[in-house]
């Protein structure tokens, strides 16, 4: 069964086409490892998924609304002049969260933030930053999960609290689809693997032990020379 | 999920909580409505019936200047961390969104201008406290026609580099009818005119502008913000 597909989707930005008819598949509780080079239109992709963007041509399908989505795009996504708890709350709010406050104190707790609830998100180091970007994606328990890069400049802390929370999301039969460079963490979570170039899907399938064991075969057997 | 209107009350209180945490905007206003209300009682040389003539295109100089940054702050102030992008994928609608923000401009232009008010007053020693009601009443329309229209503009240039300037060129001239009005009517009111009989047209003219800008821009906002 599927939970999100995008169909021969094309986006001009002007003149220039950052997807050329772009088409994925992705079945109900996969983990895929969204793969491309810089420019291949991973970004905008899942932009266009996460209702973010609206494709140009070609079609989005979804087995979800927006409440049922969690989107961690390359900004953090949370308001400086709020407290931790404050923008957990609103973004509860937003998402429609039953209880709002008591979610947000739970993902505080999980992401290690609960005994600086009440501090504003500006006076946090880069890693806690981060760390309540993470609880806010992960809130509502959303059935299909979006990353754009979630383990970019994250620290060891956030890298653990990330992992054992998208962990925790496919136990629970959620779908996740992430872009990324890191190959090696992302193949480690990954089910299946979709390798972007210039704005193409050029491969979608599961994840085989070629990949696992050698990161980069798959940019050598179906990508086009760097 | 929290229906429509919860969701732009969310907001609102999410940027006025803000707001009046780091005072950005409604410092900037309200120094710089101080400060053009000090140059233009240098600026001008006239008999008390001449300035009572011009005296409400000049409030409505200082409020629209005032207004222009509030509401270039609107949208703006989403932007650092992405968290535009987070307000859109959410099921929240996109007027409600909208609407959440411009209510706080309102109100915090509000507090710009019944603090520039009683300064305008005493500089310039008009006695505007004797026709209070209508003129809150005119102040009410005026402003949420400058809130609505100026909110709607600051989506559409987020993304503009050079938004600051975009703003007032794309918002002054769609505000010329709602700013002859509200004019008209603060000028007759100082004047000691009621807002009756040919005086009631600048109130008319001022909620008519409200409810066709107003429905416009709830209609389009979720086009502006997502594209």
């Amino acid at each position: 069964m599927l939970a999100v597909a995008a169909d021969r989707v094309w986006k001009y930005f002007g003149d220039y086409p950052a997807l050329r008819g772009a088409s994925l598949e992705v079945r109900k509780g996969a983990c895929v490892a969204l793969l491309g080079r810089n420019g291949a239109g991973k970004t905008t992709l899942l932009r266009i998924l996460a209702n973010l963007s609206r494709p140009t041509k070609g079609e989005i399908r979804a087995s979800v609304g927006k409440s049922g989505i969690g989107y961690l795009g390359h900004g953090i996504g949370v308001y400086d002049d709020l407290s931790a708890t404050e923008n957990l709350i609103l973004f509860g709010e937003l998402m429609g969260v039953a209880n709002p406050k008591k979610s947000a104190a739970e993902a505080l707790e999980r992401v290690g933030l609960a005994r600086v609830k009440d501090g504003l998100a500006r006076e946090f180091s880069r890693g806690m930053r981060q760390r309540l970007a993470v609880a806010r994606a992960f809130l509502h328990k959303p059935e299909i999960l979006l990353l754009d890069e979630p383990f970019t400049s994250l620290d060891d802390r956030a890298i653990a609290v990330l992992q054992s929370l998208l962990n925790d999301a496919l136990a629970s039969g959620a779908t996740i689809v992430m872009s990324t460079h890191q190959i090696r963490e992302a193949m480690e979570l990954a089910t299946d693997v979709a390798l972007l170039e210039r704005g193409k899907v050029v491969f979608a399938g599961p994840r085989a032990g070629e990949m696992l064991s050698d990161p980069t075969w798959l940019y050598r057997t179906y990508g086009e020379p760097a | 999920m929290k229906s429509g209107l919860g969701t732009a009350l969310a907001i609102a209180r999410k940027d006025l909580r803000t707001e009046l945490r780091t005072k950005e905007s409604i410092n900037a206003a309200a120094s710089f409505a101080l400060v053009i209300l000090v140059i233009f009682s240098f600026a001008f040389n006239l008999e008390r019936d001449e300035f009572y003539a011009i005296s409400g295109g000049l409030l409505w100089l200082v409020y629209s200047f005032a207004g222009a940054l509030i509401v270039n702050r609107a949208f703006s102030r989403e932007l650092p961390n992405d968290c535009l992008d987070v307000l859109i994928a959410s099921p929240a609608p996109g007027w409600a969104i909208f609407l959440g923000k411009a209510v706080a401009a309102f109100l915090l232009l509000l507090l710009v201008e019944a603090i520039s008010l009683p300064v305008f007053g005493l500089f310039y020693n008009i006695r505007w406290t004797e026709s209070l009601g209508s003129l809150v009443l005119i102040i009410l329309l005026a402003t949420w026609g400058m809130t609505i229209v100026g909110s709607a503009f600051s989506a559409v240039i987020v993304n503009v580099r050079l938004r600051e300037l975009m703003l007032p060129v794309l918002l002054y001239p769609i505000l010329i009818p709602l700013l002859i009005a509200a004019m008209g009517g603060t000028t007759a009111l100082f004047q000691g005119e009621p807002l009756t009989g040919e005086n009631f047209g600048y109130i008319r003219q001022l909620i008519g502008f409200d409810a066709v800008y107003t429905a416009l821009a709830l209609y389009m906002i979720e086009f502006i913000l997502v594209f």
